[in-house]
């Protein structure tokens, strides 16, 4: 296996996100080595791996979250989401993120009523104007295939909802501020069979709008919802690939190792 | 049979681990009752003496007087029969006993005698003390004045006592200003250090150290708080004893306790609230205002208002700081310039206790004034809790997670 190139680049479809010799690590623990790869837009792109293998640590550089942890830094290479290098020192990580959402894997909404979550993207941003505000919660609700099953109790709160509502409700919060890319660390990995459906569905409705990056501890998952599929392995980008071929022809041991449950 | 049958495999068997369980769970509870017997006997001592200045028999059952009047001089007069008969018969105890004493061992008559003697005149003295209280005028500083002339000197023996009279009004409103402008302070300051310690610092040895410092603080002596506070505001800054300079005073030393407790609160608040912020693309600071402070407030507020209550019933810091032991005026009386209402001394509840306890000679006029302003103090301290609890109370119906 050869870590300095692995298939990166993606045939068809446009890249918006490019990610070139990226090295990452936690104070002197090295946790992601040399990645480089191109995530095409309105796809769904799936990071599947071993719990530790720096997933969920790649995802979140792409909205800086990594900044909230004063012993993150990066050690070379850079990731450029719509050209622009995000590391860069005149990037606002405010800015960016009003363009990367993110859904979390335990769902957090505010402990505040339905209507408040979704608006609060947008009141911090300063707007007031009650009929936009409906009018974004409606269209947010509606996307998030929620509105039928919330809009009597929109001034309840938001932690009355059942546990797949509200990761939906964290996933419509986050399409509030219309950002471009969306970002969800295993946001199904809390939930019943039934609203993991209806979040997998809520994916693959949101591709025709949305570029999606998922991280999922599930295999199947990631070959239900996902149009290309990377598998991480200790901080290294195994492979990449069309979903179909990731899980039918691994080209990698490891991948096919992963793939068929012989570790991980 | 039936041992047998008692013999079974979960039957209860004596045993040393058992009886050393029995003990040590009836240690636990005798030493929480001991606790509750002091506190209750603390709080019905003086609930029960102090009632009896600040409570009184007809409408409006409240002594108005009491918690409005100023402190003045208690002028008494006894009925002159009465107290020299009273101190006669104080007299005739005194020797009666040092003849007791002087008697020999073998002599047990004479003893048991005299012992009859002594215990009749204590009788007759409780009697006569009965007469004296109904017989007694008493007058404050102002009715004395009023006088149109004075009880005859022959029949009443004249005598007064500093601070017995009228009321404790200056010092609960001086004690009230000083709660309101030390939880003010200490509030608004300790709250900005707890957000930067909880939200801003980066985590590492310096803060452990300043934090351990913060905490120590709290163990400092409210005696050295009180020299700070004079050496610092009273004198450095020239404020004199003045209620600003107790403001800071009680506020510098309720810090400790309200960082402490705040950024306790903020740091319990889940990390999912500000991620989930942050991710939205709010700044840090949005994300503190909406989503860690509101739900922090409720502990933030009942910790810092139980602090502040817990300092203002210190005497030290405000003894050479705020506290005059007696000002005739209001704080709102007699000012030249609006800002003097700071730079003024009050007279205040723990320091009045402290004088009237200590400072002036003791007698069963002031113990009145004592207990009194004790339980008038207890009162409005527990008033400032309740207010914390129904604080938190309502807060934490908002936001609830």
């Amino acid at each position: 296996m050869s870590t300095s190139n692995p298939s990166q680049t993606t045939s068809g479809g446009t890249p918006i996100i490019k990610i070139r010799n990226f090295d990452f690590a936690y104070g002197d623990a090295q946790a992601l080595f040399d990645i480089n790869m191109d995530i095409n837009a309105k796809e769904v792109t799936a990071f599947i791996g071993p719990s530790g293998c720096g997933k969920s640590t790649f995802l979140r550089c792409f909205n800086r979250m990594n900044d909230l942890i004063d012993i993150a830094r990066i050690k070379a290479g850079e990731i450029k989401i719509s050209d622009i290098n995000i590391y860069d020192k005149n990037v606002d990580a405010i800015e960016l993120r009003k363009h990367v959402g993110m859904v979390f894997q335990k769902s957090n909404p505010f402990p505040k009523s339905i209507y408040d979550n979704i608006a609060y993207g947008l009141r911090i941003q300063g707007v007031k104007k009650k009929s936009e505000l409906d009018e974004v919660v409606e269209r947010c609700l509606r996307d998030a295939a929620l509105w039928d099953e919330v809009k009597d109790r929109l001034s309840e709160s938001a932690l009355g909802m059942s546990g797949g509502q509200q990761q939906r409700l964290c996933i419509a919060r986050a399409l509030a501020v219309r950002p471009e890319i969306l970002l969800m660390d295993e946001p199904c990995s809390a939930l019943d069979p039934i609203a993991t459906a209806k979040v997998e569905e809520l994916i693959h409705e949101l591709k025709k709008d949305y570029t999606i990056v998922i991280v999922t501890h599930s295999m199947q998952q990631a070959a239900r919802v996902s149009d290309r599929t990377a598998f991480f392995y200790l901080g290294k980008l195994i492979e990449y690939g069309q979903t179909d071929q990731i899980f039918m022809n691994p080209r990698d041991p490891q991948t096919e190792a992963y793939i068929s449950g012989r570790f991980g | 049979m039936s041992t047998t049958n008692e013999q079974h495999t979960f039957a209860k068997r004596p045993s040393s681990k058992a009886a050393i369980e029995a003990t040590i769970s009836g240690a636990f509870r005798i030493a929480t009752y001991i606790v509750i017997l002091c506190a209750g006997y603390i709080f019905l001592n003086i609930a029960y003496n102090g009632s009896k200045a600040v409570i009184i028999p007809k409408a409006p059952f409240i002594n108005i007087e009491f918690l409005t009047a100023k402190p003045q001089t208690l002028h008494v007069f006894e009925p002159k029969e009465i107290d020299t008969e009273l101190k006669s018969a104080k007299a005739q105890i005194v020797s009666l006993q040092t003849k007791q004493r002087n008697l020999g061992s073998n002599e047990t008559t004479a003893a048991d005698d005299l012992e009859q003697q002594v215990t009749a005149l204590q009788q007759k003295i409780k009697a006569l003390d009965l007469q004296r209280k109904d017989g007694r005028l008493m007058y404050g500083d102002d009715a004395y004045r009023a006088l149109d002339q004075e009880p005859s000197s022959e029949l009443y023996a004249y005598s007064n006592y500093a601070y017995s009279g009228g009321g404790i009004g200056p010092a609960i409103v001086g004690t009230c200003l000083l709660v309101l402008g030390s939880i003010a302070i200490a509030l608004s300051l300790g709250i900005l250090c707890a957000i930067f310690l909880s939200e801003y610092s980066t985590p590492g040895p310096t803060l452990q150290l300043i934090r351990l410092s913060i905490l120590n603080l709290s163990g400092v002596p409210s005696i050295v708080f009180g020299l700070f506070g004079f050496g610092m505001f009273v004198l450095y800054f020239d404020w004199g004893v003045s209620m600003i300079a107790g403001w800071f005073t009680l506020a510098i030393m309720a810090l400790p306790v309200i960082i402490a407790a705040s950024e306790e609160s903020m740091r319990a608040i889940p990390k999912g609230f500000r991620e989930g912020s942050l991710a939205l693309g709010a700044s840090k600071w949005t994300t503190i205002r909406t989503n860690v402070l509101p739900y922090a407030l409720p502990g933030i507020l009942t910790s810092s208002i139980m602090g502040v209550a817990r300092v203002a019933g210190e005497t030290a810091p405000i003894m050479f700081t705020a506290a005059y032991a007696l000002r005739d005026q209001l704080p709102w009386q007699g000012l030249e310039q609006k800002t003097d209402f700071f730079f003024q001394g009050v007279m205040a509840l723990p320091y009045h206790i402290y004088v009237v306890s200590s400072k002036i000679p003791q007698n069963e006029y002031t113990r009145n004034m004592q207990y009194g302003a004790a339980f008038v103090f207890l009162i409005i301290v527990g008033f400032f809790a309740l207010s914390s609890i129904v604080l938190r109370i309502k807060i934490r119906k908002k936001y609830k997670w």
